[in-house]
């Protein structure tokens, strides 16, 4: 019971942070169409910003530590923002309206990039960290199993929770969301209606950057090392996480990373570390083939 | 002086162009001041750092020159531009060639490659602008034209291709024999070949079916792998086993594209790459059977139809040299090697070009053009994805064969998720579906950075970047160009297509 | 199924029956228990308001959606096919129904007369000993591919296309892409030919000739057509049967005489209030206008 209880807490924190990465690839891909393939990618440059942003203010003496958070989390935002509005301007700008593989391909490319280029800037190696938020409460303990809940859990279910929250008011009654959803349903009529397409969907990607950049700092504090490779990884499972949901709803996106989360920590716990990602890729080669629609989104209906 | 002005357009607002320059330059600091200006350095206590801020400084002002002269260029100006341009350009080219050995003399990046894209972007810029100036005096000039331009240089490469296929054919198989043909050489070519081959491969799946596959390394695995096995495990020899380990990557690649076929372009691309990984998953973990991390050693050596390449054969036994009565030289594999897979590649192109004119490869085409069409045709798209996908399958597990045996080992790490990204590069790049495409794109993406050994840091980022360019100013690959494969009015088919 | 026999207006033989078609996309009912025959070697035109699920009815016939309810059987002389049972890949390869689209769907990138030659792709698949006789060249698959560009030469001179034979087909005129389109259908050989809206977006000369190359098909071919038509002057001047769908439901059946004096037609046309028909070419204005897409 404890060790099942360790394993759904440490699920959701999980799920939590590929969930925040998931909705960049959903919102995307409702606007749009496409697959960001470059978002994993984002994710990482947001990991070493708030890395570089927590060493220059060691360096400069700053060791208020909840307010060195935020600063992390705010430069971290704002820098891996202004990567995802360049990278829609320069490699998805041009091809909207291109023949319908260019786009993913673009992406991939774009995805390659960006790793060689952090690797050639900061190196190859593992950035290690030393843990920022320490300690934690007991849950339960039962025959010297203990259920532990680390504060940096919290903090990062508890900041997805708040997010999750302020993002949805923002799709639902700004009027940023409704472009936003008027531009998901048919691009040419909003842009008709006085809707500046180009700047929502750049808009998109800022908010999907922003929210990767979260995901970032998190898994730097919470997994306390961090590569210039990890996107690939985080990318893959969080668009798993996406597609499980249900592509396009930003619910589904949310649901499907707490589940791809719990799946990866049960999976490990269970039944095998070493397959653990063998674990989200079945889910998704699973879901593709089964109901590519995930659990929360919209049957397509074939146009002919 | 007055019948200049009067041919301007417009009084020229710089406001808008310094603004649109400065807001660039504003990003560029955005981009730069954490990731360029701040590295991380490993170091025992933990991470600290070092700044680079002057990089960030360059970049800055480069990107708002650069972005400047684009603006003034947008904005009917292009003369400025071009001079301010072509100065910089010329200036720095200038400095780069005397300054050699010391970078640091003229720009501050470490290495003088970062200089040189600056030289390229600004002659870039040049470029346009002369462009945007000739055509306010001659006309106008659209991207549409350039389209047209870079169409009819392809068709007539395509049509060049063949005189000069053969001709590069008879090159390629007296390369061993010409005076630069020396053992580096013929590695290089050998490895250039296999990725030739692949590229082929592939693009009967992507440029002829239109199906993107970013799992292909896993069937090139799957042959490298049953090679490796059937190989060490049964001493089955090399021409037993390449046949054996094509059936077996089809059919894995039957196996794996028959419940995913069905599927929309990009969830197929996603669903393929989820394979690939899986695959190279398993061969890490399922040690027992695959040697996990460390993979397959001690792989037989290919033999000439039985003569093996070794200074002394095994007792009464005979070797290549012995049996021919020459000199042993350890080149002799090194050409058997390089020739095998000049065969293989042949073999992959001929089978393509042949397929191209039946029925099959017919509707592998059709179904890329239109699915919806195809079955209103009666064509039964699963089945005809699949022969394509299996097909493709096929070639990389004969590329697998040839790539064990050439190493002797084979382990998870060859195969992984880039090593697709480079075969889908080579095919995207060289134009989807153009046999001459591959080859070249090859050549440039394989051969190039084996030549200048300085750019092997780059090639990945260039990898990176020349996929997001070619897909923004010319799609469907620098080559790529489609001849009919039967014409009704012979001789017309040139005419034809405009 | 005698019920549908009797709905024939003409005489003669009943080459597809459609019976209690009922067709649900969620809680949206498109076709509402629809059934009517069309005759072999007859024209059968099925007409009815933007939204009156004519395409629907298509897409069920030619295997592009599995209808909720109904029947829909072809009766060729040498075999009865019941077309909601099959893939829908089979139906143009064994049942012998062919199809045009509404927003045309050629193979642009592929030249005129490779879109003609994929077009028989099943019959020069065998005859290619599935592709290994092919690949060895062997002269059975070079005599069937003959034939098949024999046959697509016959049509493309048919349609008047045969000096275009080698362009790409997205380079045509909209005109020769319509033609195209028909002529592609027709090397599969069908015995019954689905045309969704032929005429749309032709001139009115291409039209008439359109008119003529239906009615030569018909003659020659004796093979059943049914037509999706917005323009009126198609649809009276060629047609033997006319059906009429409205909201799903068919409101009328009959030859082109009786439908043009059916009131409840006229007023599904023109709405409750008007009492006279409109002239023609009003009419179509009108088609036009709410046709915006």
């Amino acid at each position: 019971m404890e060790y099942f209880v360790q394993q759904l807490i440490n699920g959701l924190t999980l799920g939590s942070i590929y969930g925040l990465i998931a909705i960049g690839y959903t919102m995307v891909y409702g606007i749009i169409g496409m697959i960001n393939f470059a978002h994993g990618d984002i994710y990482m440059i947001g990991a070493f910003l708030s890395v570089i942003t927590f060493l220059v203010l060691g360096t400069i003496g700053f060791t208020f530590i909840p307010l060195a958070l935020i600063i992390m989390l705010l430069i971290s935002v704002v820098l891996t923002a202004a990567y995802g509005w360049t990278v829609e301007r320069i490699a998805y700008r041009p091809l909207r309206g291109s023949f319908r593989l260019a786009p993913l391909i673009s992406a991939i490319g774009m995805s390659i990039f960006l790793q060689n280029y952090v690797q050639l800037l900061q190196g190859a190696r593992n950035k290690p960290l030393q843990p920022i938020i320490s300690g934690g409460v007991v849950l339960m303990e039962k025959d010297g199993l203990t259920a532990y809940m680390s504060y940096l859990q919290m903090v990062i279910i508890v900041l997805t929770i708040v997010l999750m929250a302020a993002f949805s008011y923002l799709i639902a009654k700004t009027s940023l969301g409704r472009a936003q959803r008027a531009c998901e349903q048919d691009r040419k009529m909003a842009s008709l209606l006085g809707v500046n397409v180009d700047r929502t969907i750049s808009l998109t990607f800022v908010i999907g950057a922003a929210l990767a950049a979260v995901a970032g700092l998190m898994v730097t504090l919470y997994y306390g090392v961090i590569d210039f490779f990890i996107g690939f990884l985080a990318g893959i499972k969080a668009f798993t996480a996406a597609v499980l949901g249900g592509i396009g709803s930003i619910t589904g996106a949310m649901l499907g990373g707490v589940l791809i989360g719990l799946i990866e920590a049960f999976w490990s716990a269970y039944f095998s570390v070493e397959y653990k990602d063998l674990a989200a890729f079945s889910v998704l080669v699973l879901v593709l083939i089964f109901r590519p629609t995930g659990l929360l989104g919209k049957p397509e209906i074939e146009k002919v | 002086m007055a019948v200049q002005t009067q041919t301007l357009p417009k009084p020229l607002d710089l406001a808008p162009v310094f603004k649109e320059a400065a807001l660039a330059g504003l990003l560029t600091l955005a981009l730069t001041v954490g990731l360029v200006g701040i590295r991380t350095i490993e170091a025992p206590g933990g991470l600290s750092f070092d700044t680079r801020f002057d990089d960030v400084a360059w970049a800055v002002v480069i990107v708002f020159l650069g972005r400047f002269a684009l603006a003034l260029t947008r904005a009917g100006r292009p003369l400025p531009a071009l001079i301010g341009s072509a100065a910089v350009a010329a200036a720095l080219t200038f400095l780069l060639l005397i300054g050699e050995g010391d970078p640091h003399g003229v720009l501050p990046f470490d290495d003088p490659i970062v200089s040189w894209i600056v030289v390229i972007c600004a002659v870039g810029l040049a470029i346009r602008a002369a462009v945007v100036l000739g055509s306010v005096e001659a006309g106008s000039s659209k991207a549409a034209d350039r389209e047209q331009v870079m169409d009819r240089i392809a068709a007539q490469f395509q049509y060049a291709t063949r005189w000069f296929g053969p001709l590069f054919a008879a090159f390629a198989i007296a390369l061993p024999f010409l005076p630069f043909g020396d053992r580096q050489m013929v590695d290089l070519a050998t490895l250039v070949l296999t990725y030739i081959m692949l590229g082929w491969g592939l693009n009967i799946v992507v440029g002829l079916a239109g199906l993107l596959d970013l799992g292909y390394v896993a069937f090139y695995a799957m042959g490298a792998y049953s090679y490796a096995m059937f190989a060490t495990e049964f001493g089955f020899s090399f021409w037993l086993c390449l046949p054996i380990a094509g059936m077996l990557a089809a059919s894995l690649g039957a196996l794996l594209g028959f419940p995913v076929l069905r599927l929309r372009g990009d969830y197929l691309a996603i669903v393929t790459l989820g394979f690939g990984e899986m695959i190279r998953i398993i061969l890490t973990n399922w040690w027992w059977f695959t040697g996990g991390p460390n993979g397959i050693g001690s792989i037989p050596r290919p033999t000439f139809f039985g003569l093996p390449f070794d200074r002394t054969p095994e007792e009464g036994a005979q070797a290549f040299h012995t049996f021919f009565g020459l000199e042993y030289e350890s080149i002799h594999r090194v050409v058997f090697l390089y020739y095998l897979i000049l065969v293989l590649a042949l073999i992959t192109n001929f089978f393509t070009l042949r397929v191209r004119r039946l029925p099959v490869g017919r509707a592998w085409e059709a179904l890329r053009e239109d699915e919806i069409a195809c079955r209103a045709l009666g064509i039964n798209p699963t089945n005809t994805k699949l022969t394509a996908f299996a097909i493709g399958a096929m070639f990389a597990g004969f590329a697998g064969s040839f790539f064990a045996t050439r190493q002797g080992f084979v382990s998870p790490e060859s195969f992984t998720f880039i090593e697709s990204a480079i075969i889908l590069a080579i095919v995207v790049l060289g134009g989807m579906g153009s046999q001459v495409g591959v080859v070249l794109a090859a050549l440039l993406l394989i051969g190039l950075p084996e030549f200048f050994r300085e750019l092997e840091t780059y090639r990945m980022l260039a990898f990176g970047a020349g996929m997001v360019l070619i897909m923004i100013w010319r799609p469907r690959g620098l080559l790529a160009h489609r001849d009919p494969t039967i014409t009704l009015h012979h001789g017309a088919a040139a005419k034809a297509h405009r | 199924m005698s019920e549908a026999i009797a709905m024939l207006p003409t005489d003669a033989r009943p080459l597809l029956i459609v019976e209690h078609l009922t067709m649900r996309f969620g809680g949206l009912v498109a076709i509402d228990d629809v059934s009517f025959a069309a005759g072999d070697g007859e024209i059968t035109a099925i007409i009815g308001p933007n939204g009156a699920g004519k395409t629907t009815v298509f897409n069920c016939l030619t295997g592009f959606y599995k209808p909720t309810v109904g029947r829909l059987t072809l009766n060729r002389p040498d075999g009865q096919f019941l077309l909601e049972q099959m893939e829908g890949f089979r139906i143009p390869q064994l049942a012998g129904v062919a199809r045009t689209f509404q927003n045309i769907r050629l193979f642009p990138g592929m030249s005129v007369l490779e879109n003609l030659i994929v077009a028989q792709h099943n019959k020069l698949m065998r005859a290619s000993g599935f592709t290994f006789a092919g690949l060895l060249g062997l002269p059975v698959y070079r005599n069937a591919e003959r034939k098949a560009v024999e046959l697509a030469r016959y049509w493309l001179d048919r349609v008047n296309l045969i000096e275009q034979a080698d362009w790409e087909a997205g380079n045509l005129p909209y005109g020769g892409q319509r033609r195209l389109e028909i002529a592609r259908a027709m090397c599969t050989e069908p015995v019954l030919l689905c045309l969704d809206e032929p005429a749309a977006g032709l001139n009115p000369r291409e039209s008439a000739e359109l008119n003529e190359l239906l009615l030569s098909i018909k003659a020659e071919q004796k093979i059943g057509l049914l037509l999706i038509e917005h323009d009126m002057s198609v649809v009276m001047g060629i047609s033997d049967h006319i059906v009429v769908l409205d909201y799903g439901r068919k409101i009328a059946d009959g030859t082109p005489e009786e439908i043009r004096n059916d009131p409840t037609v006229i007023r599904a046309y023109l709405g409750e209030e008007e009492e006279e028909a409109l002239p023609p070419e009003v009419a179509q204005d009108l088609e036009n206008l709410t046709k915006s897409d």
